[in-house]
């Protein structure tokens, strides 16, 4: 591992007028790994995220981000365009709905393309090639480029959209319940596939989830959240086989073999 | 009983001077789309009321007035325009583009060059480049903000991928000064290279969508394209059937219900003017 973590997130606090969202959220994810943020629905983990890709505005605290240069960089004091260009170079969203992460109005290869066209890819050829070579590392047919999202299973769009935001090699990846609404097997495969990509490319991660399985399989670390604090973290292994928390404890017993 | 009578070019001043405002900011800020307060004018939306409001707040009583409507001088709406400011107004209209001072026009830029002086008045329908692929006008003022036009470039990809070229015809995405991307309204892309350069000022005016933008004269504009499929526009291998002119936007007229049909001169001025010319040297 190297030297500093790619984000350091201190006291991050958001809240819905009176109602609470997420707070003293205070973490380091380092260059390479994959950090779960696992809890029930409405705990926050999902406003954490968001809060962390900047897609909402936390209310206080600091996210210092890596750079690429080297040089460190708080999130929520960036200028707009600064975020946006991070967002579709260095950074990936995959959402849990595949139709609100992928233009479903346009062809397999213009969504796999689109990132490249927009920090200034100008040549046809070069942006098709780039497209089918990921279409075909994500386990889609080369004769499905042309073909919109909407012709695509629930697992191939789910992989589809994994491919769209990895095309320029982003080296942050946040993911919002991936696997949700995929039958078993699918789901299966897809982990399968999102290990070995993580793997290949040295990515960090931070991977909401609500289903333990899919943070044992993925991810090194957990953070485990009930209303809007993180109550638990530590190595995978360890939350799961020992958790210290009550809450933790009733989490894991309530699924039948972790 | 006294005609009713309107003030000069039918708007009243404060408006043609809220017109005016907007039109100098657009012109400060090439392809930039200007918000403005449309009225409600004595036609119906789509038919012009953009160009209409636009030519009244920059005409003046010595202008001379052409209207053309997809190149024609002599079809509905370019008469009932011309007649309109011919009435409201008091101006010299003409059909002869060399001699027009106001141009306003729908779908075309006349063939014969235009010179230093002429406003060429575009009548606008949507003028939101971005409005199809991104529906949000919120998202796609941000995107002009930000200079984010990835998303343009999808669209040109998707027609060569779907047609195995730049399939878009009309109202082809155009880069402003190197800033802006604007949709020239629906001039075929065979007219896009006359806006570059151009020594004339390019007014465009969408009435319904309450927008202004401008080309001020001599600023590049450049059609979006691709490095291995570059921009060009339309050929035709016919020349006009009526003047014999070849490089100039040409209409197929259907002739009769077996098959016939002719290649004619879309803009009508230019046709005449050339028949005109060669009926006097023979």
């Amino acid at each position: 591992m190297t030297e500093a973590p790619i984000l350091e997130v201190r006291d991050l606090a958001k809240h819905y007028g009176a109602r609470l969202g997420c707070t003293d959220i205070s973490f380091d994810l380092w260059p390479g790994e994959v950090l779960a943020v696992v809890g029930e629905s409405g705990s926050g983990k999902t406003t954490l995220l968001n809060c962390l890709s900047t897609r909402l505005t936390a209310d206080s605290g600091s996210v210092v981000y890596a750079m690429r240069d080297g040089s460190r960089r708080d999130l929520t004091t960036m200028m707009e365009a600064e975020r946006r260009f991070l967002m579709r170079t260095d950074w990936g969203f995959v959402h849990q709905n595949p139709a609100d992460g992928l233009r479903m109005g346009v062809s397999a290869g213009a969504n796999v393309g689109e990132r490249l066209m927009a920090i200034g890819d100008r040549h046809y050829g070069r942006i098709r090639d780039t497209a089918l070579d990921w279409l075909s590392r994500v386990e889609i047919a080369a004769d499905r480029i042309d073909d919109g999202p909407r012709a695509f299973s629930g697992g191939m769009r789910q992989r589809l959209q994994i491919a769209r935001n990895l095309v320029t090699a982003p080296r942050l990846v946040f993911m919002d319940e991936p696997t949700g609404g995929l039958d078993v097997s699918v789901q299966a495969r897809l982990l399968d596939l999102m290990r070995s990509l993580v793997r290949d490319l040295g990515l960090s991660v931070i991977i909401v989830t609500h289903d333990l399985a899919v943070a044992r399989l993925l991810s090194h670390r957990m953070m485990v959240m009930k209303d809007g604090r993180v109550i638990e973290e530590g190595l995978t292994d360890r939350v799961l086989d020992d958790p210290r928390e009550p809450y933790t404890q009733l989490l894991v017993s309530s699924i039948p073999q972790a | 009983m006294n005609a009713v009578t309107y003030n000069f070019a039918y708007l009243d001043e404060q408006t043609k001077r809220m017109i005016r405002r907007a039109i100098l900011k657009a012109i400060a800020i090439p392809g930039y789309q200007v918000p403005f307060a449309a009225r409600e004018m004595p036609m119906p939306y789509g038919w012009g009321t953009g160009g209409v409001q636009v030519t009244a707040a920059v005409i003046g009583p010595k202008d001379v007035l052409k209207v053309i409507d997809q190149g024609t001088d002599d079809t509905t709406n370019a008469v009932s325009i011309r007649a309109f400011f011919r009435k409201v107004a008091g101006v010299a209209t003409t059909t002869h583009t060399a001699e027009a001072t106001v141009i306003q026009t729908r779908h075309r830029i006349p063939e014969h060059p235009l010179k230093e002086g002429q406003i060429l008045v575009y009548q606008v329908p949507i003028p939101e480049p971005l409005r199809f692929l991104e529906p949000r006008e919120t998202e796609t003022r941000v995107m002009h903000g930000l200079e984010d036009y990835g998303l343009m470039h999808v669209k040109l990809y998707e027609d060569i991928a779907h047609h195995g070229r730049i399939a878009t015809a009309y109202a082809y995405p155009v880069k402003i000064a190197g800033r802006y991307v604007m949709d020239p309204s629906p001039i075929p892309k065979f007219d896009n290279p006359k806006m570059t350069m151009s020594p004339a000022l390019q007014l465009f005016g969408a009435g319904r969508e309450k927008r202004i933008y401008a080309v001020p004269p001599y600023t590049d504009v450049k059609s979006l394209d691709f490095e291995d499929h570059p921009f060009e526009v339309q050929t035709f291998s016919e020349p006009c059937a009526l003047c014999g002119a070849r490089n100039v936007y040409l209409d197929e007229v259907v002739l009769d219900d077996r098959g016939g049909r002719m290649f004619v001169c879309s803009d009508t001025d230019n046709c005449e003017s050339r028949r005109d010319e060669t009926g006097a040297q023979s």
